[in-house]
């Protein structure tokens, strides 16, 4: 039997480094665009043709220096209107990791971005103006990526030249963030104080601020520990699909393909199958190159059982004696993602969660929750593009659930409206996230 | 590694491209990969193979044929259908043209009347979702695309009208008529695909690779000298050692002056290299700052 190691050829780089996944939150003022532009041009990811054509509208725009937050404008709608409307996700590497960045604007009515860059993210990159200090909106993202599980916040208080250098100021706000980071229960949090326009510890250390005894924002992106963040210990296989060859030297395989959504894996393991739970033997786990020792998140695998027993996709593998929650009534918290349509009380949805869609009923809006000051505004009649709410669920057949502080895989569900089939909700089943 | 459970890139971006194949085949009715013989369809293919294995890729190809298609391509094409016993569907620009679907541009590119040719093909054949092997690292546009990126009746794409794509809970449900185009290799780079490419031994068309060939030098751009590029009046043609980044239309893809004969030289030379490979050898995207984005809201792959 092998173990799936990385491909044995593969160049240095790529075979010790890993993927690390971070959003970006701030608006256009705080020098987000100009920090990523910073992080591609300083860790040389920046081509020669991209930097050409920054360095040709900047000067057609009459400025003194290369604008770099132009490498992160994307679609011609967005720059004739001066706005960032989406998601957009860039790439860099190092010779420790490679990044990939979900850049989401900032703006109140785009929620919705954030949570979608947030989702996925190991790191929630915060930028905090110095000469501004802590405001609404930085709030409003730190509550949003603690609401989104992301396990490390890291909060750059850029344009520091513009205040001198001034640990003073930079203390300050260091202080006031933390005060209220430690009521939304951050699991990592760290400052680390920047100029993204001159460069001042994004990649280089700043010899302007001597007092500052971190790292600079790369490094301390490329030392983060993010395997302990994903959850090794709970067991859960959402059943993708099923491989049936049909050919004849291979008529009785039968493999169960999908992703470890949790948990470690290996043959020999006593598995229970939801919903039928029945119990059976993990025969082996395989993947393109054969049988591996174990599979663990995010590897995409095909278990084969000792047992046939009746299983399909939707359907979940566990270990008997840790088993998620099966259930139809889910509690919630949704951020609602719909311009047209509010989310209100009795109205159906489709429902995906893991690899299993049914219909949900929305039974209840227990309250809304003002995502500036993290306050709850009880019963409200609808739920609104971007607003937050806590809801409570009715679906058609079980689903296998657990907290999503405790699992990101199996804690998240989206909602479809389904005359439009449009993602109209992301949820995250369980406890709040925050310690109100 | 896998004593402490971390798995290296390369394997959590394939882990990742399987995924979302597996998710496509299990959800959609009819779904198809677009494959143009070029690297990156040859990865998605290869990565196809992965997710079913040892079962056969449970849907067809579609070769969009320009009819201007370097042979070492077609002949890699053709080795892959036969090792992989897959139904290819080919969907002829040139008949488009002989038919009056689509006319010749002035330019001689064929890149972007296409696009109809894919659309009629694909209405026809009643596919739902077609994979394609779009990078987000390739353009600005793409930067904002979704992986499971939706197109109305007409096969169009509207960036400000896109589905929110959060965790990796893809929603592919359409209208009838409506479809998916689908990019599991979203999250790939350049390099990430050239080391992919190495590592997993993947047979790619030997243009790739820097041999000496005879070309002629137009604005800097290298054009190799064939049937698709031959020599215009005055102009000379010289041997130099040159391969191609990107193998789009024969008549309009530029070779780079490269050393790198071997899949290794080739990784070191793209991690070392200063352009990216669309600014370097596309002439067709060098029309105007928002041609991809034009491109993409017409239907284009």
């Amino acid at each position: 039997m092998t173990t799936l190691t990385e491909p044995a050829d593969a160049p240095e780089v790529q075979r010790t480094a890993d993927l690390l996944r971070f959003a970006t939150a701030g608006s256009v003022d705080d020098g987000k665009s100009t920090l990523i532009g910073r992080l591609l041009y300083d860790s040389k990811s920046i081509f020669a043709d991209q930097l050409e054509s920054v360095e040709r509208v900047s000067k057609d725009r009459g400025n003194d220096y290369a604008d770099l937050s132009l490498l992160t404008d994307g679609l011609r709608a967005e720059r004739e209107q001066g706005i960032t409307i989406d998601v957009a996700y860039r790439y860099f590497a190092t010779p420790r990791r490679k990044f990939i960045i979900a850049d989401t604007p900032g703006h109140i009515q785009y929620t919705r971005n954030m949570v979608t860059g947030a989702s996925t993210a190991d790191v929630a990159l915060i930028l905090v103006d110095a000469r501004k200090g802590v405001l609404e909106q930085s709030r409003r993202h730190a509550y949003l990526a603690t609401l989104l599980g992301v396990p490390h916040v890291v909060v750059c208080v850029n344009k520091m030249d513009l205040v001198d250098w001034s640990e003073d100021v930079y203390e300050a706000i260091r202080a006031e963030f933390s005060d209220f980071a430690a009521r939304l229960r951050v699991p990592d949090l760290s400052f680390i104080p920047i100029s993204a326009l001159a460069g001042d510890n994004v990649v280089h250390r700043s010899e302007n601020m001597p007092w500052f005894d971190g790292s600079p924002l790369l490094s301390h992106l490329e030392r983060l520990h993010v395997a302990s963040d994903r959850n090794l210990v709970d067991v859960r296989f959402p059943v993708q699909y099923v491989i049936r060859p049909q050919s004849h030297d291979a008529r009785d395989y039968r493999g169960y393909a999908g992703t470890v959504a949790s948990g470690v894996m290996k043959p020999g393991d006593r598995v229970l199958a939801l919903p039928s739970g029945l119990e059976t033997t993990i025969a082996s786990i395989e993947t393109a190159e054969g049988p591996v020792d174990e599979a663990f998140p995010p590897m995409s695998v095909t278990v084969r059982l000792a047992d046939e027993i009746d299983l399909s996709r939707g359907d979940m593998l566990c270990r008997p004696a840790n088993t998620p929650t099966v259930t139809q009534d889910l509690d919630a918290q949704v951020c609602w993602m719909d311009e047209s349509v509010p989310l209100t009380v009795g109205r159906k949805y489709a429902i995906k969660h893991t690899t299993r869609w049914a219909r949900a009923m929305v039974k209840d809006i227990a309250y809304r929750i003002d995502v500036n000051s993290g306050h709850r505004e009880e019963g409200p009649a609808e739920i609104r593009l971007n607003e937050i709410a806590r809801v409570q669920l009715r679906v058609t057949q079980p689903l296998f659930v657990d907290p999503y502080q405790a699992n990101r895989q199996t804690g998240a569900f989206i909602l479809v409206d389904e005359a439009t089939n449009k993602t109209v909700a992301a949820g995250m089943i369980g406890s709040p996230a925050h310690g109100h | 590694m896998s004593v402490s459970h971390v798995l290296s890139q390369l394997r959590s971006l394939e882990a990742e491209s399987i995924h979302i194949i597996r998710e496509v085949v299990a959800e959609m009715q009819r779904p198809c990969l677009l494959f143009s013989g070029g690297k990156d369809s040859i990865v998605m293919l290869h990565l196809a193979v992965k997710a079913f294995a040892p079962a056969r890729v449970p849907f067809p190809i579609m070769h969009v044929d320009t009819g201007l298609n370097f042979p070492s391509v077609l002949d890699c094409r053709d080795r892959w259908v036969d090792r992989l016993g897959v139904q290819m569907v080919v969907a002829s620009v040139q008949d488009a043209i002989d038919r009056g679907l689509v006319r010749e541009e002035p330019n001689g590119s064929r890149n972007r009347i296409q696009t109809p040719v894919l659309l009629e093909a694909a209405e026809k054949q009643g596919f739902d979702a077609l994979f394609g092997g779009g990078r987000r690292d390739e353009e600005k546009a793409r930067a904002k695309e979704r992986v499971f990126s939706f197109r109305d009746d007409f096969g169009q794409w509207d960036p400000k009208n896109q589905r929110p794509e959060i965790w990796s809970l893809y929603n592919g449900r359409v209208h009838q008529g409506e479809s998916i185009r689908v990019f599991p290799l979203s999250n790939w780079t350049e390099l990430d695909i050239w080391s992919y490419i190495e590592a997993e031994a993947i047979d790619i068309p030997d243009l790739y690779f820097a041999a000496e060939r005879e070309v002629v030098d137009r604005s800097g751009m290298l054009f190799a000298v064939n049937e698709f590029t031959p020599l215009r009046d005055g102009e000379q043609a010289q041997v130099r050692s040159v391969r191609y980044r990107t193998v789009g239309d024969a008549n309009l893809t530029a070779a780079v002056e490269s050393a790198a004969g071997t899949l290794r030289e080739i990784v070191d030379e793209v991690a070392a290299v200063r352009l990216t490979e669309r600014g370097a050898t596309r002439g067709d995207d060098k029309v105007s700052e928002a041609a991809m984005e034009d491109r993409k809201k017409e239907g284009y792959f």
